[in-house]
């Protein structure tokens, strides 16, 4: 059981509001992910439902009680840090046995958890290392070792991945989503990695200055971004945002068109630019485009295609696939 | 980029050390051999350095006239008591400056240091008095207290900096892990800053042993640690180089060997924070 709900959760630090009050649902054993860019607040929310920090107002309720005075020790969650947070001076086995001996597990039993985690991890060749010796795929995993034994209500990891090269972070992410299918525990994730938002969660929670901007399922907020926020952050490269007369064509204050929703043309569309960049990665190709009427587009073709610096193209974005947004920012229906 | 060092420079970089260590070493080995010789040699002129009839006899003499055993317990009791009684203010303080400071913080650490730059003559009077109101002069409980009141800045400024090492994540981590704020303390934080209490113990020490001023004014005879004993050879008589450095060797041998054997822990100790 590990269901968390926020009503109206506020944090200020010296009197600057950096959640001005949030309220979300998060369902046992869902996948949830907070996004969002630096210093949005996505770090200081997880902090409060961990107890790392008290909420200035509102509640915390974990798994229908109210948890906002608990200490971090009694709120029943794990924690994996950015910085892995292990204790330098103990053993592997020691690591990960710290809160079963904090909870006054006997040894055999802390014995045959320790173990059972270690090999789930892979760890079990370094359970006498000292943190110091291991890599640090290795450390992160200690981290989510430690986590593990105490089978919490739910996981809570703050950038777990960042300090990881790409090539590490890429199968940690699997690791990760590999083991929150395994235990099925209500998993939170902070990230400010769409990428790894997008390829992990169930539900994703797009944070922006302390407020959420949208709450959905990753192809939901890619197929339906409630505000321009939402549609310039979600997706990879990011939506083209255009205005002018294009955007008024569509009668719109600002249209939107993802790189990966145009068609290209040498011959003939409906915006016509030139190249600037061309980018050819083999399975796609990402074109910069300076276009006529519609400033700097991105677009992305699959495969290869024969276009450099200089060349002219056309442009039509897909039918059905052009997000409108207002003079507010909202999307439009 | 890394400096080039050729062999050249490395060798007048080696030459200047070893000459400024040398001369900061100059005055300790100068005691050290005035020991040995006769109190005519000792105030010859042109002084004899190594050329000269070593002798013990300054060292029988001292051993004779005073109780040197006393004197280094009293050290001993002095400077270990009042570093135990600094730290067991100092942990604690320190903790909480490093681990939940607040807006003053800073304030109280700067204000803690300058009562350091204040001469202590200023405040003998009013001490003084305290402890002969008190009954504390003359006795160890009263030089253990303000021995211990005097570094009391400096612990807590070497803890505080050790502390604020660690990282707080750590303690964070503890404290999800299900520890109360006396497992943090006993299994996450008193370990990672063992090394850093051990050196300010030694530091704390060795100043408590070479702490003049106070001993020389709030002690006469039952409390008067090393100090005092060398104090004591330099007498309105007149002046007993020979003895006097005998007594001053003996004085400094304990901390000497110490501070030898715990070079690398002092060092850290005191550029603890200086860099990363």
């Amino acid at each position: 059981m590990g269901a968390i709900a926020l009503q109206g959760v506020k944090k200020s630090f010296g009197g600057v509001a950096v959640i001005p009050g949030v309220d979300l649902e998060i369902e046992n054993g869902e996948f949830v992910v907070f996004v969002g860019p630096s210093g949005c607040g996505k770090s200081t929310l997880l902090r409060l439902i961990a107890g790392l920090e008290d909420a200035s107002g509102g509640m915390i309720r974990i798994n229908g009680k109210d948890a906002t005075a608990l200490p971090p020790a009694r709120r029943g969650l794990a924690m994996v840090f950015q910085s892995y947070a292990l204790y330098p001076h103990m053993s592997v086995y020691r690591n990960i046995a710290f809160p079963l001996k904090m909870a006054g597990v006997d040894k055999a039993e802390i014995d045959r958890k320790v173990r059972g985690a270690a090999a789930t991890l892979n760890l079990t060749d370094y359970l006498d290392r000292r943190p110091g010796q291991l890599s640090g795929g290795q450390r992160q995993r200690v981290a989510i070792g430690r986590a593990i034994v105490r089978e919490p209500a739910a996981f809570l990891f703050d950038e777990p991945l960042s300090n990881l090269d790409a090539a590490l972070r890429v199968s940690m992410r699997l690791e990760i989503s590999e083991l929150h299918q395994k235990l099925g525990a209500t998993m939170v994730y902070v990230t400010h990695d769409q990428v790894e938002a997008m390829t992990m969660a169930d539900k994703i929670v797009v944070l922006n200055r302390g407020a959420i901007e949208q709450v959905g399922s990753p192809l939901e907020l890619y197929r339906s971004p409630a505000n321009l926020f939402v549609a310039a952050f979600i997706g990879s490269p990011k939506m083209n945002l255009i205005e002018g007369a294009a955007a008024a064509a569509h009668g719109a204050n600002t249209i939107g068109v993802r790189p990966e929703h145009l068609t290209l043309s040498r011959e003939a569309g409906d915006w016509k630019g030139v190249v600037t960049i061309a980018e050819h990665l083999g399975s796609d190709t990402f074109l910069h485009v300076e276009g006529e009427g519609v400033g700097a587009v991105t677009a992305r073709v699959s495969g290869e295609f024969g276009a450099g610096p200089g060349d002219t193209v056309h442009m039509t974005p897909e039918a059905g696939r052009v997000y409108r947004f207002g003079a507010d920012g909202k999307a439009m229906a | 980029m890394a400096r080039a060092h050729t062999p050249a420079r490395k060798a007048a970089i080696s030459a200047v050390a070893w000459t400024v260590a040398l001369l900061i070493f100059f005055p300790i080995l100068w005691t050290v051999l005035t020991s040995f010789k006769t109190e005519g040699q000792a105030v010859s002129t042109p002084p004899v350095f190594v050329f000269f009839d070593w002798t013990w006899e300054n060292y029988a003499t001292v051993q004779e006239r005073s109780n040197y055993a006393r004197h280094a317990m009293n050290s001993v009791v002095i400077s270990v008591g009042s570093t135990l009684l600094a730290l067991l203010i100092a942990v604690p303080a320190a903790w909480s400056m490093a681990f939940s400071p607040t807006k003053h913080t800073k304030n109280i650490l700067m204000w803690m240091l300058s009562t350091k730059m204040m001469p202590a003559v200023g405040v003998l009077v009013p001490i003084y008095l305290l402890f002969r109101d008190w009954g504390l002069l003359d006795t160890l409980g009263g030089l253990v207290a303000v021995m211990a009141l005097i570094n009391l800045p400096i612990v807590v400024w070497m803890l505080y900096t050790y502390f604020k090492e660690i990282p707080g994540e750590i303690l964070e981590a503890a404290r999800m892990d299900g520890a109360g704020l006396s497992a943090e303390i006993i299994h996450v934080l008193a370990p990672m800053a063992v090394p850093g209490i051990a050196s300010t113990m030694l530091l704390n020490v060795i100043l408590a042993w070479n702490e003049a001023f106070w001993t020389l004014n709030l002690t006469a005879a039952k409390a008067a640690p090393l100090t005092a004993f060398i104090a004591s050879y330099s007498s309105p008589e007149g002046l007993f180089w020979a003895k006097l450095s005998a007594a001053s060797t003996m004085a400094i041998l304990p901390i000497l060997v110490l501070g030898w054997f715990s070079q690398k822990q002092l060092v850290r100790g005191l550029t603890f924070g200086a860099v990363k």
